[in-house]
C-alpha cells in the first residue's frame, strides 16, 4: 500500500495560492504517495511568534501538534514554516514536559517539500517539462536553518526544456520577513527593490523559490514595478508537464 | 517605531549617493570576507567558529575568575586596573590622572568603547583636547558625527566629502586624492603624537593569563597612541577578556578575516604593562579601564548573555540587507547593524527605542557569518517578546495585541477559520488574477495600506486550498 503523507499547505497558500498545494499534492501523488489533507489544520502560528506574541504562538502551536499527532510524514511546501514547527515550537512550551514532548516527537516527521522529494522520496528528476528561463530566490530559512541550497537547483535542473540563471544576490533576503514587511514597509520595499533589480539583470521571466511568502513579496514588487516576470513555486514547476 | 527612527531611515533611503556609498563599501568587504574564509584559505574556519563560541561561552560563565586573574597579571607587571561601572566613572578618572600630571593633550585609537560612553565630549568638556587618530575617526571627529560601522567608521563618506571637510576644517586645499587626503592628516597628527601627555586606546582581547593588551589595527596609529605618550590608559568592556594567550591563535584568524578579509591585519600590538628597567621605549604608566555600563546585568541573563561574545567584526553589518539599507546613523546608538539592534536594548534599557528589535526581517545572514556563533535572531525574537511583554503591562499596543488574540482564537478553530478567509476573500474579489494596487473600501486597514505603499497586493482566489481539495 501506498505510504501516507499529510500535507500542511500553510495558511497563505490556503488562502492565497491554493495552486501551490494543488501542484505539491500532485508531485507527491506522482512519486506514489498517499496524500492525506488534515481539514483541521490552519496556521502554524509564525506570524505570533516572530512579532514577540508567545502565549498566542503557543496556542496555535497546540492546535498544530494535535493535528498532525498521528502524521507518518508532515509535507510542507516553505521553509519558514517548516522551520517554526521543527525549531521553534518545543521553544514555547518550557514549562509543559508533555507538549515539549509532542513538539519534540514530531520535529523529525516534518519536512520542507524539496527535501522530502530528495531525501525520502529520493527522485532527482520527478518528469516534469517547463519550457522557461528562470532564476532561483534561496528563501532565508530554507537557506540557513536547513541548508538547503543545492537540492532545489538539482531538481530544477532535471526539468526538461528549462533553463536556470542564478542572480547575483540569491541568498540575499527579499525583504519580507512576516509582520517586518508592515512594520517596516520601506526598508522591506527597499530589500524587495534590491531583490528584483537583480532577477531583471539575469533576463529570466520567471521566479522559483520555496515559499510562497517570499513569491508574494517579490511578485508584489514586480507587479508594481511593472515589470514582466512571474513568480512561481519549486512545487509549481515541478508539477508541470 | 519612533519618529527620529523613522526619519532617519526615510532619509537614509532616499539619498541615492548613500544609498551607493553604503552599498559599495559593504559589498566590499562582504567579498573580501567570503575570499578569506572558503574552503581552500581556511579549511578550518567552522571548527575555529565552534572553538572561538566555545572560549567565550567559558569565559563569559566565568567572568568573575578571569577578571581577577587579569588584574593580579596586570597589577605584576607594574599596570593598574581600573573599575568603571559608566562614563562618568572613566571621564572622572582620565581627568583626575590629567590634573595630577599636568596632562593637556590626549591622543586617541579607535575604540568603540569610548564611543559608546562620549569621551571624548566629556574631556573637551572639561577643556581636555583628545585627538582621535584613526583616519575614519579622525575624520568624524571634524565633522562631529558617530560612527556609520564599527570597523568602518567613515563608511558613508566619499573622498569628496572628505576633501570639503578637511579643506573648511584644517584650512588646506580641497584634494580629492585620498593618498594625498591621509597625508594632510598624517601631518596635523604626526604633530599631536609627538606633543601628546596622555594615550587612551580600546582593546580588542585582554589576556587573563598574561595580563596583555591585544589591539589590531591597519594604520600604526594605535602602536603610535599606545606607546609614544608616557601614559597609556586602554579602555575596554569586561567581556573583552580572553583566558590564554594562545587562544588568540584563533581568535585573531578568525578577527581580521570576518572584518575585512585580512589573514592578519597590519599590525597586532601585545602591550603588557609599562616599560620596564632597560628597555628603550613604551609608556611609564599603564591603565586598564574595565567598564561595565550595563554589561554585568546580561551576565544575569541566561538567554541572551551570549550577546557578549562579540569581538566587533563588523561581519554582521555588512550582511544584514537592513544596515545596508539603512546605514549606520538610523540606529540609536553607536553600535549599529544586528549587533547593535540586540546589544543597544540590553545595555541601555529596552525602552531606549522598543522598535530596534523590530527591524529585522529576521533572515539569519547576520548568525551565518558571526565568528562566535551569536544567534542573533533568536536573541532579537527573545527580545521582541520582552517589547510585548512589556507593553501589556503598560497597557499599549491595544490594538495590535488585540488582532494577535483574534488571530489566535480563529486558528485554533478551523470553521472559524474558513469562514473568515471567505469572508476576506468576499471584499477583495480578484479581478482577472490581476494583482492590487489600491485597497478594496473594506480591507483598508493600516497594515493593508503599509504593504501597499511598497508592493501590489495579491488578489483572493476565487477559492481557497480546502473548497478545491474537497473537489478535487
Amino acid at each position: 500500500m501506498a505510504q501516507r503523507v499529510s500535507i500542511f499547505v500553510t495558511c497563505i497558500v490556503d488562502q492565497l495560492f491554493p495552486k501551490v498545494g494543488l501542484a505539491m499534492a500532485d508531485v507527491l501523488e506522482r512519486l506514489g504517495y498517499r496524500v492525506d489533507f488534515p481539514e483541521d489544520q490552519t496556521c502554524c502560528g509564525q506570524p505570533a511568534f516572530n512579532t514577540g506574541y508567545r502565549r498566542e504562538a503557543c496556542q496555535v502551536a497546540r492546535h498544530f501538534l494535535k493535528v498532525f499527532r498521528d502524521a507518518e510524514y508532515v509535507v510542507v511546501p516553505s521553509g519558514s514554516c517548516t522551520s517554526m514547527i521543527a525549531h521553534h515550537f518545543h521553544e514555547l512550551f518550557p514549562d509543559d514536559s508533555e507538549m515539549q514532548r509532542a513538539a519534540g516527537a514530531l520535529s523529525p516527521r516534518v519536512w520542507e517539500f524539496s527535501k522530502f522529494v530528495l531525501e525520502v522520496a529520493g527522485a532527482e528528476d520527478v518528469g516534469a517539462r517547463l519550457n522557461d528561463v528562470v532564476t532561483y530566490h534561496d528563501s532565508c530559512h530554507a537557506l540557513r536553518e536547513f541548508g538547503i541550497k543545492d537540492g532545489p537547483r538539482r531538481l530544477l535542473a532535471n526539468v526538461r526544456g528549462l533553463e536556470l540563471r542564478e542572480m547575483d544576490t540569491a541568498e540575499e533576503c527579499c525583504g519580507f520577513g512576516g509582520t517586518f514587511s508592515v512594520k517596516l514597509p520601506e526598508i522591506s520595499g527597499g530589500m524587495a527593490r534590491t531583490k528584483i533589480d537583480s532577477i531583471v539583470r539575469t533576463g529570466a521571466k520567471t521566479v522559483v523559490s520555496l515559499d510562497s511568502s517570499c513569491l508574494m513579496q517579490i511578485q508584489g514588487a514586480l507587479s508594481r514595478a511593472a515589470l514582466p516576470v512571474r513568480t512561481m513555486h519549486l512545487a509549481e514547476v515541478l508539477a508541470s508537464r | 517605531m519612533s519618529a527620529a527612527f523613522d526619519e532617519k531611515v526615510h532619509t537614509t533611503l532616499a539619498d541615492a549617493n548613500l544609498q551607493l556609498a553604503i552599498y559599495r563599501a559593504t559589498e566590499r568587504l562582504i567579498d573580501h570576507r567570503k575570499h578569506a574564509v572558503t574552503a581552500t584559505a581556511l579549511p578550518e574556519y567552522q571548527e575555529l567558529r565552534t572553538y572561538a563560541n566555545a572560549v567565550k561561552r567559558h569565559t563569559i560563565d566565568h567572568l568573575d575568575h578571569y577578571l581577577e586573574e587579569f588584574e593580579a597579571n596586570v597589577t605584576a607587571r607594574g599596570g593598574q586596573v581600573v573599575y568603571c561601572q559608566d562614563a562618568t566613572e572613566v571621564a572622572d578618572f582620565v581627568l583626575g590622572l590629567a590634573k595630577e600630571r599636568g596632562a593637556q593633550l590626549i591622543v586617541k585609537s579607535k575604540s568603540m568603547t569610548t564611543e559608546e560612553i562620549d569621551l571624548n565630549e566629556r574631556l573637551e568638556h572639561h577643556n581636555l583636547e583628545s585627538v582621535e587618530t584613526d583616519l575614519g575617526e579622525y575624520i568624524l571627529q571634524l565633522a562631529h558625527q558617530r560612527p556609520y560601522h564599527i570597523v568602518a567608521p567613515a563608511l558613508h563618506l566619499t573622498r569628496y566629502d572628505v576633501g570639503d571637510l578637511f579643506a573648511r576644517t584644517l584650512g588646506v586645499a580641497n584634494e580629492t586624492v585620498v593618498e594625498k587626503q591621509t597625508l594632510i592628516a598624517r601631518a596635523v597628527l604626526r604633530q599631536k603624537f609627538l606633543a601628546a601627555d596622555i594615550g587612551i586606546s580600546g582593546a580588542n582581547f585582554l589576556i587573563a593569563d598574561s595580563g596583555a593588551v591585544t589591539i589590531v589595527e591597519n594604520e600604526g596609529n594605535a602602536r603610535l597612541t599606545t606607546s609614544a605618550p608616557k601614559i597609556h590608559i586602554a579602555v575596554a568592556g569586561i567581556e573583552k577578556l580572553i583566558p590564554r594567550a594562545q587562544d588568540l591563535a584563533v581568535f585573531l584568524k578568525l578577527l581580521g578575516r570576518s572584518a575585512t578579509g585580512q589573514a592578519l591585519t597590519v599590525y597586532t600590538s601585545f602591550l603588557s604593562g609599562p616599560r620596564r628597567a632597560g628597555e628603550i621605549d613604551g609608556p611609564e604608566e599603564f591603565y586598564v579601564v574595565l567598564l561595565d555600563n550595563g554589561r554585568t546585568k546580561l551576565l544575569a541573563d541566561k538567554g541572551k548573555r551570549e550577546s557578549l561574545y562579540c569581538i566587533r567584526c563588523g561581519a554582521c553589518l555588512n550582511h544584514c540587507p537592513v544596515y545596508r539599507k539603512i546605514g549606520g546613523h538610523s540606529f540609536p546608538w553607536v553600535y549599529s547593524g544586528p549587533i547593535g539592534a540586540i546589544i543597544t536594548p540590553q545595555f541601555l534599557g529596552i525602552e531606549h527605542e522598543p522598535s530596534l528589535p523590530f527591524a529585522s526581517s529576521l533572515c539569519g545572514a547576520c548568525a551565518e557569518v558571526c565568528p562566535v556563533k551569536i544567534d542573533i535572531p533568536k536573541i532579537l525574537l527573545e527580545l521582541r517578546t520582552e517589547v510585548k511583554q512589556a507593553e501589556e503591562r503598560g497597557g499599549t499596543n491595544r490594538v495590535e495585541r488585540l488582532a494577535f488574540k483574534i488571530f489566535a482564537w480563529v486558528m485554533c478553530h478551523p470553521r472559524i477559520y474558513e469562514l473568515a478567509g471567505l469572508m476576506a476573500a468576499g471584499v477583495a474579489p480578484s479581478k482577472n488574477g490581476k494583482w492590487l494596487r489600491k485597497a478594496p473600501p473594506a480591507m483598508n486597514l493600516a497594515p493593508v495600506r503599509a504593504w501597499l505603499s511598497q508592493r501590489d497586493l495579491p488578489p483572493a482566489p476565487a477559492k481557497s486550498f480546502r473548497e478545491l481539495w474537497r473537489k478535487r
